[in-house]
C-alpha cells in the first residue's frame, strides 16, 4: 500500500476520515491511554516530590551507604551494627529467601505426602489427611504462627534447664542448638565427591534410557546412583583419615556458644508456613491424582507394570500438568506471608525494611524496595515454574 | 490487628503521596475541624492507654489535652490515633494526625530528615534494662552473649546496638513489632533482658504476672528527652504546642493547680497575673484567647498534677519526679518567663 500502483493513484481514492480507519482510531486510542497513565505517574511523582520537599524530608537513596547502626540476629552473612543499610537490606532478603526456600521444599514434600494419604484406601489415614487439611486451611495464617511461636517459647525451658535428649543436641526456648563437624579439608572434598557422583548418575541415566529405547533392556540408574552417593563420600571421609572432631555447644553465661543453632522465631514460622501452606498444596495434589481416568490406571496394570511403575510412568507425567500451575501460586503465596514474620521477630526483608524507615523516615524508598523485592522473587519463581510447566506439559502431535 | 495496622500505615502513605500542598496553616486546619488528632502510644501504661472504660488516661494523652484547652478553651477537643513505634513519624508526616505526643525521643536526625518540629520536653527518659532478679545479674555490663527483647524502630534499637558495640559484648535482639507481644515473650523467658525507656519498663513491669521477679538494672545508657512533635510548616502551631506544655511547668512552679486556680485569679502576683491572662498579651501574642494557660490549668492540671497522676508513686508504676522535678527541685523541668 505504501507505493501504489500509477492506476490506482489516478483515480480520486476517497481516503475514509482517521476515525473510520480501525487501524488509525486503535492508534489514536493507544497513545491516549498511553498519555494518561503517564500524565497520572507524573503527576503523582511530582506531587509526592513537592510534598516531600515542602516537608523537608529526606529523598532518594542516599541512605544506603549510611551506617546501620542496628544489629539483626540471624543473618547467612557476616553483619554488624557497623555495616550499611544496604547490607542490612541485603540479610533481610536473604533470610526471606531462606526461610521462602526451605519453606517451599517442604511443603512441596508434606503436601504431596498428604494429598496421597487423602486418597489412601485405609480409613484412618484418609479421615486423618483429611482433618489436618481442614484445620489447616481455615485458621488464619498470623493466628498458627502466634500459636507456634507461643508455643516454642512456652513449652521449652530456659537455657540452663535445657533438654538434652542425645549428646550434643539442645533444646530450650533460645532454639535448638546442635553439634556440627568441626572444620576440615575431608567435608569439602565430600561435598566435591557427592557433586561428582551426581553428574555421573544423570548422565548414567540419559544413557540407560537410550539403551532402552534401543534394545529393550533397562539399566536401574538410579539405584546405582543412590548406592555410589552413599558410598563413595563416606569412601572420601575415611581416606581423609575419618576425622571425628566434633564443635560442641557448651552453655557459658546466658547462652550455648558453639554449634549451630536454630532460633524460636524461624522454626515457628517456618512450621507454620508449611503446615498451612501444605494444606492447599494436599488438595491440589489429590486433584491432580484424581483428574486421570481410572481406566488408564487399570489399563496400566493390565500390562502388568508394577504400582511404582504406574505412578512414574502414567499417573505422574499426566497429573503434574494439572499441578504444576496452581502449585506454583502456592509457593508464591508462602513467599508472600513470609512477611508475616514481624509479627513473630524473624529479621526478614520487611522487618528489616521497616526498621530502616523507621530510623531514616524515607517511607517511599522503602515501601518501593519491598514491592520489587517481592515482585523479583515471585516473578522468578514464576519463570522457573513456567519452564517446568512447558517441559512436563503432553507434547500434543 | 495486624490487618487494621497496615490498612493505617497504606493510608497514611497514600496521603503522603496523594494530598495536594495545602496552604501550610495547621492550626487553621484545626480550627475548621473543631478537634486535634493526636497520635498517642496506645499500649504504654501511665503515658497512653484507654482504661477499663475506654477513657484515654497518660502523661501524653493529658498533654494533648491540654492543646486542645488551649487553642478551643475545651480539653475534650482531641481524638487519638494510637500508633506503634513504626507508624508515628509517617502519621504525622502525611496530615493524619496533627500532633504526636506519642513518647518520642528528639532527636537530629528526626528534627531535620524527618521534617519534624519537637517542641518542649515532657519527660525526660533513659534507657534501661529489666532482668529476672534470679538471673543474678547486678549490672548492665555483665550481659555479655544475653539474648535481648527489643521493640523494632526505636532509638532504643539503636542506642542497644551502640551499648554492646562499646563495651565489646555479643548479645542477640529479639525484635517483635508490637509491645504486648515482645512483652508477652519476655515474660515467658524467650530472652534474659528487656531494653526500654525506663519509664516504659516500669510501665511493663506493672503488668507483669509477677512484678516482683524483675528487677531494674542501675545503669542508664542513653539520653531520652521524650517531646510532642508537629511537623515542619505552621510555627505558630509549633509555638502553640510548645508554650501548652511549658504553660503546665510553669504553673507549678508558680504553685497554681487545677484546685486553687479561680483563686490565683485574684493574686497581686504580675507574674501570675500575665500568666493567668488577668493582665492580657501572652494570649493574643500566640493568636489564642487570653485565658488559655488558664484553662489548661484548669481542665487538665499544672505538670506535677499530671505527673503525679499518671505516672508517679501512688500510680503502680511508683516513678520519683527525679530528672522531671522541677529545676527549682533539681530537675530539668524549666519554663522561660511568660512574658
Amino acid at each position: 500500500m505504501d507505493k501504489p500502483t500509477a492506476s490506482l493513484s489516478s483515480l480520486p481514492s476517497p481516503a475514509p476520515p482517521f476515525w473510520r480507519d480501525a487501524g488509525k482510531r486503535a492508534l489514536v486510542f493507544q497513545v491516549l491511554a498511553l498519555a494518561t497513565v503517564g500524565g497520572l505517574g507524573y503527576y503523582l511523582f511530582s506531587n509526592t516530590q513537592a510534598n516531600l520537599a515542602r516537608q523537608s524530608i529526606a529523598t532518594g537513596f542516599d541512605f544506603l551507604k549510611k551506617e546501620a547502626s542496628f544489629e539483626i540476629s540471624e543473618s547467612l552473612i557476616p553483619y554488624s551494627a557497623a555495616d550499611t543499610y544496604a547490607r542490612a537490606l541485603l540479610v533481610g532478603v536473604l533470610n526471606t529467601l531462606k526461610v521462602s526456600f526451605i519453606g517451599i521444599v517442604l511443603t512441596t514434600i508434606l503436601g504431596t505426602i498428604i494429598g496421597i494419604a487423602r486418597l489412601s484406601s485405609n480409613w484412618l489415614v484418609s479421615r486423618l489427611a483429611r482433618s489436618f487439611i481442614e484445620l489447616m486451611q481455615n485458621i488464619p495464617v498470623l493466628l498458627q504462627l502466634f500459636f507456634w511461636y507461643a508455643i516454642f517459647y512456652e513449652a521449652f525451658p530456659a537455657p540452663r534447664q535445657a533438654l538434652n535428649p542425645i549428646k550434643g543436641l539442645f533444646l530450650c526456648n533460645r532454639g535448638l542448638i546442635f553439634a556440627v563437624p568441626e572444620g576440615h579439608p575431608a567435608y569439602s572434598a565430600m561435598a566435591w565427591v557427592l557433586v561428582a557422583v551426581l553428574i555421573c548418575g544423570w548422565l548414567l541415566n540419559r544413557w540407560g534410557h537410550r539403551r532402552q529405547e534401543l534394545t529393550g533392556k533397562s539399566f536401574p540408574a538410579f539405584r546405582v546412583t543412590l548406592f555410589a552417593a552413599l558410598l563413595l563420600p563416606f569412601l572420601t571421609w575415611f581416606f581423609y583419615g575419618a576425622p571425628t572432631a566434633m564443635n560442641m555447644p557448651v552453655l557459658r553465661g546466658f547462652n550455648f556458644r558453639g554449634g549451630l543453632s536454630v532460633s524460636p522465631e524461624f522454626s515457628a514460622l517456618l512450621l507454620g508456613l508449611v503446615l498451612y501452606t501444605s494444606a492447599f498444596v494436599a488438595e491440589i495434589v489429590r486433584a491432580g491424582i484424581q483428574s486421570i481416568g481410572r481406566g488408564q490406571i487399570e489399563a496400566a496394570m493390565a500390562l502388568g507394570l508394577r504400582p511404582g511403575q504406574v505412578l512414574q510412568l502414567v499417573i505422574l507425567p499426566q497429573s503434574l500438568r494439572v499441578i504444576i500451575p496452581p502449585l506454583t501460586s502456592q509457593m508464591l503465596n508462602l513467599t508472600k506471608n513470609s512477611s508475616l514474620a514481624v509479627a513473630i521477630g524473624y529479621t526478614d526483608f520487611v522487618a528489616v525494611t521497616n526498621t530502616t524507615i523507621n530510623q531514616t523516615g524515607q517511607a517511599i524508598e522503602g515501601v518501593a524496595m519491598i514491592m520489587v523485592v517481592y515482585l523479583a522473587i515471585s516473578l522468578s519463581t514464576s519463570l522457573f515454574m513456567n519452564w517446568y510447566n512447558k517441559r512436563m506439559a503432553l507434547v500434543e502431535r | 490487628m495486624k490487618f487494621t495496622k497496615t490498612l493505617m500505615f497504606t493510608i497514611a502513605l497514600c496521603l503522603l503521596v496523594c494530598t495536594v500542598a495545602q496552604a501550610g496553616k495547621d492550626l487553621d486546619a484545626v480550627r475548621k475541624k473543631g478537634f486535634i488528632q493526636a497520635g498517642v502510644n496506645g499500649g504504654v501504661f501511665g503515658f497512653g492507654m484507654p482504661d477499663a472504660k475506654g477513657v484515654w488516661r497518660g502523661l501524653d494523652v493529658d498533654t494533648a489535652r491540654a492543646v486542645a484547652a488551649a487553642i478551643f478553651g475545651d480539653a475534650s477537643k482531641v481524638k487519638f490515633t494510637p500508633l506503634t513505634a513504626q507508624q508515628r513519624f509517617t502519621a504525622l508526616q502525611s496530615g493524619e494526625i496533627d500532633l504526636l505526643t506519642r513518647n518520642a525521643t528528639r532527636t537530629l536526625s528526626r528534627e531535620t530528615q524527618l521534617g519534624l518540629n519537637f517542641v518542649q520536653v515532657n519527660y525526660y527518659d533513659g534507657q534501661g534494662f529489666m532482668v529476672l532478679k534470679k538471673l543474678g545479674v547486678k549490672s548492665a555490663k555483665d550481659l555479655d552473649g544475653a539474648t535481648v527483647c527489643v521493640l523494632p524502630g526505636t532509638t532504643t534499637e539503636q542506642n542497644a546496638a551502640d551499648f554492646f558495640r562499646n563495651n565489646k559484648m555479643k548479645w542477640n535482639p529479639v525484635v517483635i513489632e508490637s509491645t504486648t507481644e515482645l512483652s508477652k515473650a519476655f515474660f515467658a523467658g524467650r530472652c534474659d533482658v528487656l531494653t526500654s525507656d525506663a519509664s516504659q519498663l516500669a510501665g511493663i513491669r506493672a503488668v507483669a504476672p509477677n512484678p516482683d521477679d524483675y528487677t531494674i538494672l542501675p545503669e542508664i545508657i542513653s539520653k531520652e528527652p521524650l517531646a510532642p512533635a508537629v511537623r515542619h510548616g505552621d510555627d505558630q502551631f509549633r509555638d502553640i504546642v510548645d508554650f501548652s506544655v511549658l504553660a503546665m511547668i510553669n504553673a507549678e512552679e508558680l504553685g497554681i493547680t487545677s484546685k486553687n486556680v479561680d483563686e490565683m485569679l485574684k493574686s497581686k502576683n504580675p507574674k501570675i497575673q500575665r500568666f493567668l491572662g488577668v493582665l492580657p498579651g501572652n494570649g493574643k501574642a500566640l493568636g489564642l484567647d487570653e485565658k488559655w494557660a488558664y484553662n489548661i490549668v484548669k481542665q487538665v492540671g499544672n505538670y506535677g498534677e499530671v505527673f503525679e497522676r499518671n505516672i508517679g508513686v501512688k500510680t503502680s508504676l511508683g516513678l520519683k519526679r527525679g530528672l522531671n522535678a522541677l529545676w527549682t527541685n533539681g530537675g530539668l523541668m524549666y519554663s522561660p518567663p511568660f512574658k
